[in-house]
């Protein structure tokens, strides 16, 4: 059924001494069925664990990771050799406890850190599926997990986590898989995708796809990296990932490295410099056409509609916990978003909580050092793990 | 984490929890920093969640891992489906709410039983206090002034009783509070206790 896969992605490695995590495949008797009606097959789901899984497999974590994350959220990333992700979430001691739980986490299919997406092999045409690969939706990201956890043995998660993508995963989760999942945490997201959201992502598109090197998405035959487009993308991206409070208190109008206006357009502000180089440093670690793949996935994301519109339907007899987290400053999955998910909750009076937390650092707060969103998780958590008896 | 018995809840607090069974459905409006419903989370088993206005006090209570989500009686209460809790608790609440009568029609649909407890204004000391000095009163349970109070709906126990029958609800129970806590059960047209009792807790239901 299932063979480890060589974790061939990760070759190049400019940290070669992280662990790259392992990858399983999943052969011709085991296909992804996907929303779109296509079937992926064979496919990889490459992922990483930490921790040890007790012996009545009480303690599984699973973390879901956003628009560009990947499977290291806990250990050095191997090609930019960063810390992990989440870091201050996950680890020894850390609110989401790894000497406590086992931790999972798996890179989503449609991704370009080893699981099977865009840039990898069509088996059928024996080049890179590039625009030929399927569209795939949360729904199927989430299908995906569920196949992995079924080939490592794990029948029930005790928590699924996740912040902005990886926060509609785990709603997903809760509402495809609700015997599978003890608690649920989706932080700063939305139980659908908004204009104004889809509407930042199809600028990101655009900016990749105006990029000549991109090729028609065959850049890999072609030898070129529509690295520009996607570091457009990626700088219009990160805009929405801040707050202008915060945007304001850590740039303001400051200089870079110059004491005058230069009259040109070389980047004067530092805020450009800033953009410059998330935008650089992104295109080294991403796949321009997984960010096509990603962006549409999220796009599409509309939990309610499967439920004849209901959101509350996604939930009716819901034995899930759940908590919800949103921040102040987040005005990409703002408040009134998460608000409606917990609404729909008590409206089938699931077991909910929900929390605000007061921040000028925007959607990426998630990623920040907020403790008040680790004292959420960690008090969460622990009556949890009390009321299932697990670690 | 409070192992200790009810004694160290608020005296209304303390009779509320007394009045629920081991593993009720429970919905506590305005559950301020949780100590109700953790008592009755980790003592009797209830199912119990929490609504509360003030974030600061709902993000305390997720973290000492307490179902608790930012919520205001006044608006929040209709998306709940009816009949679903056993008892749903508003202690200390309804005279700061901003439609006193909706929200009682909204607790009797949710829960099967009200648990509701209030300050009294018809206390003597109070109507001494606006006799005499002819001033809106201030006293030890109610201290604000007129401009600056939250208890933007106060009344006595008699009003109360009459807002009750309004809504068609019965009255299971009603226990008068007096300055050392609990003062006992009153007659359900709370005659006596609408001039000596500062405050009362009513079970409710709706007949």
């Amino acid at each position: 059924m299932t063979e480890p896969a060589d974790p061939h992605f990760l070759r190049p490695l400019s940290a070669p001494k992280a662990d790259a995590g392992k990858a399983l495949s999943f052969g011709p008797d085991k296909p992804l069925k996907l929303d779109c009606g296509r079937a992926l097959s064979p496919f990889s789901i490459a992922y990483m664990t930490y921790g040890r899984l007790n012996d009545a497999k009480s303690n599984a974590i699973l973390i879901c990771h956003a628009l560009t994350g990947d499977q290291f959220v806990a250990s050095e990333h191997p090609v930019t050799g960063k810390a992990g992700w989440w870091k201050l979430m996950v680890g020894p001691g850390r609110p989401v406890d790894t000497n406590r739980f086992f931790v999972i986490c798996a890179n989503v299919i449609g991704g370009c850190m080893g699981s099977t997406g865009p840039a990898s092999i069509d088996p059928v045409m024996g080049k890179p599926f590039g625009l030929n690969f399927p569209l795939v939706t949360v729904r199927d990201m989430v299908r995906a997990q569920a196949m992995l956890l079924d080939a490592l043995g794990i029948e029930r998660l005790l928590m699924v986590i996740g912040g902005s993508m990886g926060g509609m995963q785990v709603l997903q989760w809760a509402a495809s898989y609700p015997e599978r999942v003890c608690a649920a945490v989706p932080i700063a997201c939305a139980a659908r995708h908004s204009a104004q959201n889809i509407a930042f992502h199809e600028v990101g598109r655009q900016a990749i796809m105006a990029d000549p090197d991109w090729k028609g998405g065959e850049y890999q035959l072609h030898g070129t990296s529509p690295s520009k487009g996607l570091a457009v993308a990626r700088m219009a991206a990160h805009i929405t990932y801040l707050s202008e409070a915060a945007l304001q208190r850590k740039f303001g109008r400051n200089l870079q490295n110059r004491d005058a206006l230069s009259f040109q357009f070389t980047p004067d502000f530092q805020i450009e410099s800033y953009l410059h180089y998330q935008g650089m440093s992104f295109v080294d670690r991403f796949d321009a056409n997984s960010y096509l793949y990603i962006t549409r996935a999220m796009d599409y994301f509309d939990l309610a509609e499967d439920y004849a519109g209901q959101l509350a339907d996604a939930f009716r007899d819901s034995p899930v916990r759940f908590c919800i987290i949103s921040f102040t400053s987040d005005w990409l999955f703002p408040t009134a978003e998460n608000k409606r998910i917990a609404h729909a909750l008590n409206a089938v009076a699931a077991k909910v909580s929900f929390v605000e937390i007061k921040t000028d650092r925007g959607h990426d707060s998630f990623l920040l050092d907020e403790p008040e969103m680790f004292d959420t998780v960690h008090g969460f958590l622990n009556a949890v793990a009390h009321a299932e008896g697990a670690a | 984490m409070n192992e200790a018995g009810p004694a160290h809840l608020r005296a209304d607090l303390a009779a509320i929890a007394e009045m629920i069974p081991g593993g009720a459905r429970v919905l506590d409006v305005g559950c301020g920093d949780g100590a109700l419903l953790e008592y009755l989370v980790r003592t009797k088993n209830v199912d119990g969640r929490g609504v509360e206005l003030s974030q600061q006090n709902v993000n305390a209570c997720v973290a000492r891992g307490l179902a608790v989500v930012q919520g205001d009686a006044d608006a929040d209460l209709a998306e709940y489906p009816s009949q679903v809790f056993d008892f749903v608790i508003l202690s200390q609440t309804i005279q700061a709410t901003e439609k006193p009568a909706q929200v009682l029609a909204q607790l009797l649909r949710i829960g099967r039983q009200a648990a509701i407890s209030l300050p009294n204004f018809g206390h003597w000391r109070v109507r001494l206090s606006l006799l005499f000095e002819g001033r809106m009163p201030r006293t030890k349970a109610l201290d604000y002034h007129w401009y600056d109070t939250p208890n933007i709906h106060l009344c006595t126990l008699a009003d109360f009783v009459d807002l009750a029958r309004a809504q068609g609800a019965v009255i299971d129970r009603a226990l008068a509070l007096n300055q050392n806590g609990l003062a006992g059960e009153m007659s359900s047209n709370a005659f006596g206790p609408n001039l000596f009792a500062q405050g009362a807790i009513f079970l409710l239901r709706k007949n």
